[in-house]
């Protein structure tokens, strides 16, 4: 597919890459940023949107809004105010009961209707199941281009979004462009990009839209809500320190080496793709292109090759500590530290090293 | 009922290789295989017709060698396979592909009956985009059900569908109607092994192929390359670090010793961890 389209003659349209903007496109102008706002939440991706949003607007010469659809009361206000806080310089608010929870039905209309009548040039997204199942039906809807998980956006000499994304089971990075339709639409996975400063914007200019639909005219009907048990699970991605393990364990049993050592230091842990894939640990634990990106101050990586699909996953760590017994493995190419050994015998020493680096007594004697 | 079940054939990502030299892809030997995902939509299909009647139809759309996915989803036990197939869907991105096969499923409507559910996994293993599933929804004005954990109850009577849909930060117990889009999340069922019967008759079966003329495609601008509004401007290896990691060398020392050494390391790296450690870990 990708060579069909290397390859593709001029008279196919677009001459390969060749910006021809439609007459009636060339009004649509700002960077718009979804804030998910679900269950009275607003989920921290619309945040770490809004600052790659400011960049891209910056850039420009153009505005950040904010978009913000949900139902009338204090969640929603509190939702407009962190749209600012995080660096918006206007929201477009639609208000209305039946936006409570989420549906397909009435967040696809409130965005498409909201995308018609003021003409975004960028729509960002997070990569989120409530923000992927709404960006298929708005893009759908809008027959505009939409760009799925990206690592990295910019815009180009002439203005165009240049949205970057693993391809190939993350093999390789591709840049994409949506260079004839607007909005240019992507989405972005939590954690993939940093975390803006808050700042203490006051609320400024919002405009506020009606949603042209009724309660009656939504086929879906929300019956009840299961709250995910407070497990430690939801937790992995905005983690401050993880352990995870590789293939290199060599045994679903010897995941216990890295669960012990995350409960000795007060970690989340996870899993390399393959482990999920062999059902050694659940899908939620996965840490990669396809599992959860994190962001934490120290990431311990034991017995994981390092895979591209992994490390797009683990580069934001800010210390990436790799154990592994071949020399030559990927992960040692982005790690910070590393060591040449077997995860299999490192870990419970490194495990009993920390407990009795971190015992009350021990960091009273040490810092004496 | 009948079910429409789109599956992807894809390349078995774990034997894809970069080559060193050209950052190409290595596709050449590289088997191909059902995208995973794709396997609990057919799976969830085939417990639906086990419970309620009906037919099974597999659906994709791909080169010629896209039979050998369908010819597998036929052991499974699904009724009938279609492949869509035509030079003229090369290039296609989401976008174009979510047209061509909801005129496909159009088609098969026509031809075969109109399906009660549209299954989709929830993403592909070679794309990742969860893009295409949604754009069948709309296109064909199908409500949309994505990440779908369990079908709680289906009463084709009254035309009624609940569904467990996982999300963000629980499960949503979502009553609606059919017909219906439905993209399953993984880990919600498990691939039957098919039955020698199902084996034969995959083998004996023919393939349904539409060409996009024959699936009653007219518009070929809404299809492959010119169909779609995204441009693969460059494909690329990322750049490594210009460092690589600082090694703690292993020589004459214990596991111990190096462990010691290891968290020396990372203290001195991170300063504010040994604090934060002190009083949040260790319990």
């Amino acid at each position: 597919m990708l060579k069909a389209k290397r390859e593709a003659p001029p008279s196919a349209g677009r001459g390969g890459i060749k910006k021809e903007l439609p007459e009636h496109f060339k009004d649509y102008r700002h960077v718009w940023v979804f804030i998910e706002l679900e269950r009275g939440e607003v989920h921290p991706v619309s945040f770490e949107l809004l600052g790659e949003g400011r960049k891209l607007a910056d850039k420009l010469g153009i505005q950040l809004a904010g978009i913000v659809l949900g139902p009338p009361g204090d969640a929603t206000q509190h939702a407009v105010a962190e749209a600012f806080a995080y660096g918006a310089d206007l929201v477009y608010l639609v208000e209305a009961p039946l936006l409570a929870d989420y549906r397909n039905e009435p967040f696809t209309k409130a965005m498409t209707d909201l995308v018609n009548a003021h003409k975004p040039e960028i729509l960002l997204l997070g990569a989120t199941t409530l923000g992927r199942d709404l960006a298929g039906s708005v893009a759908t809807t809008l027959l505009t281009g939409l760009t799925a998980d990206c690592t990295e956006l910019d815009v180009d000499v002439d203005g165009s979004l240049a949205a970057t994304r693993p391809t190939f089971g993350g093999s390789l990075l591709c840049t994409i462009y949506t260079l004839n339709y607007r909005p240019q639409m992507a989405t972005v996975r939590p954690r993939v990009m940093a975390m803006p400063p808050r700042t203490d914007k006051p609320v400024g200019h919002v405009i506020r839209h009606k949603l042209s639909m009724t309660e009656e005219e939504i086929i879906t009907k929300v019956l009840g809500f299961n709250l995910d048990r407070q497990s430690a699970k939801a937790n992995l991605a905005y983690a401050d320190i993880v352990v995870a393990g590789g293939l290199g364990l060599g045994s679903a049993e010897n995941l216990q080496l890295v669960t012990n050592l995350a409960r000795a230091i007060g970690a989340e842990y996870g899993c390399s793709r393959p482990l999920v894939q062999k059902g050694w640990m659940p899908a939620d634990r996965q840490i990669g292109q396809t599992g959860k990106t994190i962001r934490p101050k120290l990431y311990i990586a034991a017995g994981i090759s390092g895979a591209i699909q992994h490390r797009v996953g683990v580069e934001g760590a800010d210390l990436i500590v790799a154990i592994n017994t071949d020399p030559n493995a990927p992960i040692f190419d982005f790690a910070h530290l590393g060591i040449v050994t077997d995860a299999i015998r490192f870990l419970p020493a490194l495990t009993e090293a920390f407990t009795r680096r971190l015992s009350p007594h021990s960091h009273d004697k040490l810092a004496s | 009922m009948h079910i429409v079940v789109c599956i992807k054939q894809v390349p078995d990502s774990a034997q894809i290789r970069v080559h060193p030299v050209t950052n190409t892809i290595m596709r050449q030997g590289v088997p191909t295989i059902i995208n995973p995902y794709d396997l609990f939509a057919l799976e969830e299909a085939l417990r639906l017709r086990g419970a309620h009647g009906g037919e099974v139809t597999v659906l994709t759309m791909g080169p010629p060698m896209a039979e050998d996915a369908l010819r597998k989803a036929l052991t499974y036990g699904a009724d009938r396979a279609v492949l869509l197939t035509d030079r003229c869907f090369a290039g296609s991105d989401t976008l174009a592909t979510s047209f061509a096969l909801s005129r496909a499923i159009v088609r098969i409507g026509e031809t075969f009956g109109a399906p009660d559910i549209v299954f989709a996994g929830k993403q592909t293993i070679d794309g990742d985009t969860a893009q295409v599933g949604p754009g069948i929804a709309k296109r064909l004005g199908l409500l949309q059900f994505t990440y779908v954990a369990k079908i709680a109850s289906i009463d084709l009577d009254a035309r009624e569908i609940t569904v467990k849909r996982r999300s963000e930060g629980g499960m949503q117990m979502l009553k609606s109607r059919l017909p219906c889009l439905i993209t399953m999340l993984e880990g919600t069922n498990e691939i039957r092994r098919g039955s020698l019967d199902d084996a034969l008759r995959a083998a004996r079966s023919q393939i349904v192929k539409w060409s996009a003329a024959e699936a009653g495609i007219e518009d070929l601008t809404k299809c492959g390359l010119r169909g779609s509004p995204t441009v693969v401007k460059r494909v690329f290896a990322p750049t490594t670090r210009a460092e690589k990691a600082t090694q703690i060398d292993m020589t004459d020392k214990t596991q111990h010793g190096v462990a010691d050494e290891l968290i020396a390391a990372i203290f001195t790296r991170q300063p504010a961890l040994e604090h934060e450690l002190a009083f949040d870990g260790g319990q």
